[in-house]
């Protein structure tokens, strides 16, 4: 356990919708080792957000956790109360949203946003204008000192993720998530905004769980990959394992519709044929059974297992288990 | 700031010229010659002659204008036709009245109604919320004039906490703001539920937005958040609305200036349109035009101060 950062044990989230309970994540583990960047890739509406909402514990009124735990740094999130839940947020774990555009106050400068999220510490006003210059500067944003003054709609949408991504790092967590933080940007600012992920996080030591749809900055960035699909985890292990060996015929689909792969000119994009299953009320047996090219009888009323394919390398499939 | 400022107030002036000029060719587009019904019907051919010239009648439209606009520019409004006195000093006479009135009714709405709406909105679809929402509706309904006649009943003639007509006497303060209480309160017990509801709204609104999820996010303390974060933003549409509410003041302080026989604004258009004295007429309804453009002016001043957003927009 200790050389995990964050440990995730069975997590299920349900909604309380007008149709009935919606589960929306069902016993999923997932580990992030310390130092390490672990990926979270799945489609629209797999539960990405709904894992961090849980994580950061800022779910909707309407969700609950029927059970799981959550291990932060030893201790179980979801039963810490709301004044020590938020001594952690901001300190010990910090987030990057999606939209850089919204996720900033626009009424207030960007200094001020820096330095009210240092309230904890017991510096000066210009020590924390100090510390926010330092960390605008190692974001890339020239001349922070003037910078620091301005308003969130003074910068371009590039320029604000940096500065979201600094005021995330300047608690130095020792978790960084990141919600699709480059989803908004265009294809040559996600790849400043990788690089300069990957450098911080190195010179931070912190960890990250990379929250992505995007399979080639998940390739570029991450140590771990997991593979959500409706509300499940279906795989994990290495980038280069899951990647290169992918066990689960979802992944397989994944990565065959990923733009970068498709080597000759086509008319008609690859596509997984089918949509997610109803999570109100989920069917028997296997999640992606509807979808799977490679179904066999079983996959109808029995819940594939997680099972070791190779070492660190998990799978839930009927295909891979040893029977 | 300074150049919006420069922009806002320049954009004030001209659209009070610009009223002006639509109040003057109101008064000319009045069917009847203004000095046959300032005389009266047995006045005579050249009575009504030398009034048109002392009005300036007789000359041409453009240059009526002008002239109105040069004498405006003087601080002379005209002369009342029955006192023969400056309808300037009569009119600026009866302003601080009025002003006192409104802004005693605005400031007392805001300063009740934004913490109740701040309050229902943290609170939402509690208890406390519901209750203040039937209240605040209530309140909204409730007409000026109703509120007006049943506070006087009630308060000045049973209970006899308040006094009930007039302004107080001069020079003495306690007096004033005892007998501005009343028509304060018939007049801005509705802009108090209007405020709750449209500052409940908004502050909803602004709690639901991404920022204020990154502050949370944040560990920010929840104090913090609604205080700093969320107010500020959501205050912004209940300035503007304040900003133009200065001008259904405006009216319903007719109603209540009469109620409460109290000297004003209100009470002198009603009076002098009774007496069909036009100078005095147009001469307060043209300080009340500038008082409300005076009044949007400032919202948007207020509104460019807090959100910076409006300052590069104009």
């Amino acid at each position: 356990m200790s050389k995990n950062v964050l440990t995730i044990r069975n997590l299920s989230v349900n909604y309380q919708t007008d149709q009935g309970t919606l589960q929306a994540m069902r016993n999923v583990n997932i580990d992030v080792p310390k130092g390490s960047i672990v990926g979270v890739v799945g489609e629209s509406g797999c539960g990405k957000s709904t894992l961090i909402s849980t994580i950061i514990r800022l779910l909707a009124t309407n969700a609950d956790i029927p059970n799981g735990e959550v291990d932060f740094e030893g201790r179980d999130i979801l039963t810490l109360s709301e004044d020590e839940m938020r001594k952690l947020r901001g300190d010990r774990l910090s987030i990057v949203f999606q939209d850089p555009m919204s996720s900033l106050n626009p009424v207030l400068t960007i200094g001020k946003q820096m330095t009210d999220i240092q309230y904890r510490d017991k510096k000066t006003m210009a020590q924390k204008r100090q510390r926010s210059i330092n960390m605008l500067e190692s974001v890339g944003i020239p001349d922070p000192a003037s910078r620091l003054n301005q308003y969130p709609h003074e910068f371009s949408g590039g320029m604000r993720q940096r500065i979201a991504i600094a005021m995330a790092l300047q608690a130095e967590p020792s978790l960084l998530i990141a919600d699709e933080p480059t989803t908004a940007l265009d294809a040559t600012l996600e790849v400043q905004i990788i690089h300069l992920l990957k450098q911080l996080q190195s010179t931070i030591g912190c960890s990250v769980l990379f929250i992505s749809h995007h399979l080639g900055v998940i390739a570029e960035l991450c140590d771990y990959v997991v593979v959500i699909y409706a509300g499940e985890v279906v795989e994990e292990g290495t980038v280069s394992d899951v990647f290169k060996r992918p066990q689960h015929p979802y992944t397989e689909k994944l990565l065959e519709c990923d733009p970068a792969n498709i080597a000759q000119k086509t008319r008609e994009l690859p596509t997984i044929p089918g949509n997610v299953p109803d999570l109100v009320s989920l069917p028997s047996g296997c999640i992606f059974k509807d979808r799977c090219h490679t179904k066999i009888d079983r996959c109808d009323n029995e819940r594939p297992q997680r099972i070791d394919a190779a070492d660190k390398h998990y799978v839930s499939c009927h295909l891979r288990s040893p029977q | 700031m300074l150049i919006y400022c420069i922009k806002r107030i320049g954009l004030g002036i001209l659209i009070v010229m610009l009223a002006v000029t639509l109040l003057f060719f109101m008064i000319h587009l009045v069917p009847g010659d203004p000095a046959r019904i300032l005389l009266g019907p047995r006045a005579t051919p050249e009575l009504i002659a030398s009034m048109s010239q002392q009005l300036g009648l007789d000359k041409p439209l453009p240059i009526q204008i002008l002239m109105f606009f040069a004498n405006l520019f003087r601080g002379d409004m005209g002369m009342d036709v029955i006192t023969n006195r400056p309808v300037a000093d009569i009119v600026f006479g009866q302003l601080p009245y009025t002003l006192s009135l409104i802004l005693t009714a605005i400031i007392g709405a805001a300063l009740i109604g934004i913490p109740l709406g701040c309050y229902s909105a943290i609170n939402r679809n509690s208890l406390a919320d519901r209750v203040t929402g039937i209240l605040s509706v209530a309140c909204i309904t409730a007409p000026a004039f109703v509120v007006a006649l049943y506070s006087l009943l009630i308060f000045a003639v049973y209970l006899k906490w308040f006094p009930a007509v007039g302004a107080g006497e001069k020079g003495d303060f306690g007096d004033q703001v005892a007998h501005l209480v009343l028509p304060a309160f018939a007049i801005g017990l509705s802009w108090v539920g209007y405020l709750s509801r449209l500052v409940r709204a908004s502050m909803l609104e602004v709690m639901g937005e991404n920022h204020i999820r990154t502050a949370r996010a944040y560990g920010l303390p929840e104090r913090l958040v609604v205080f700093r974060y969320a107010l500020k933003l959501a205050v912004l549409p209940t300035v503007t609305v304040i900003g133009v509410g200065m001008g259904f003041l405006l009216s319903a302080a007719v109603f209540t200036e009469i109620v409460f026989a109290r000297p004003g604004l209100g009470k002198l258009i009603f009076d002098s349109i009774s007496t069909r004295n036009y100078p005095v007429v147009m001469g307060s309804v043209l300080v009340s035009t500038i008082l409300f453009v005076i009044s949007t002016t400032i919202s948007d001043l207020i509104n460019a101060w807090l959100d910076p957003r409006i300052r590069a927009s104009l």
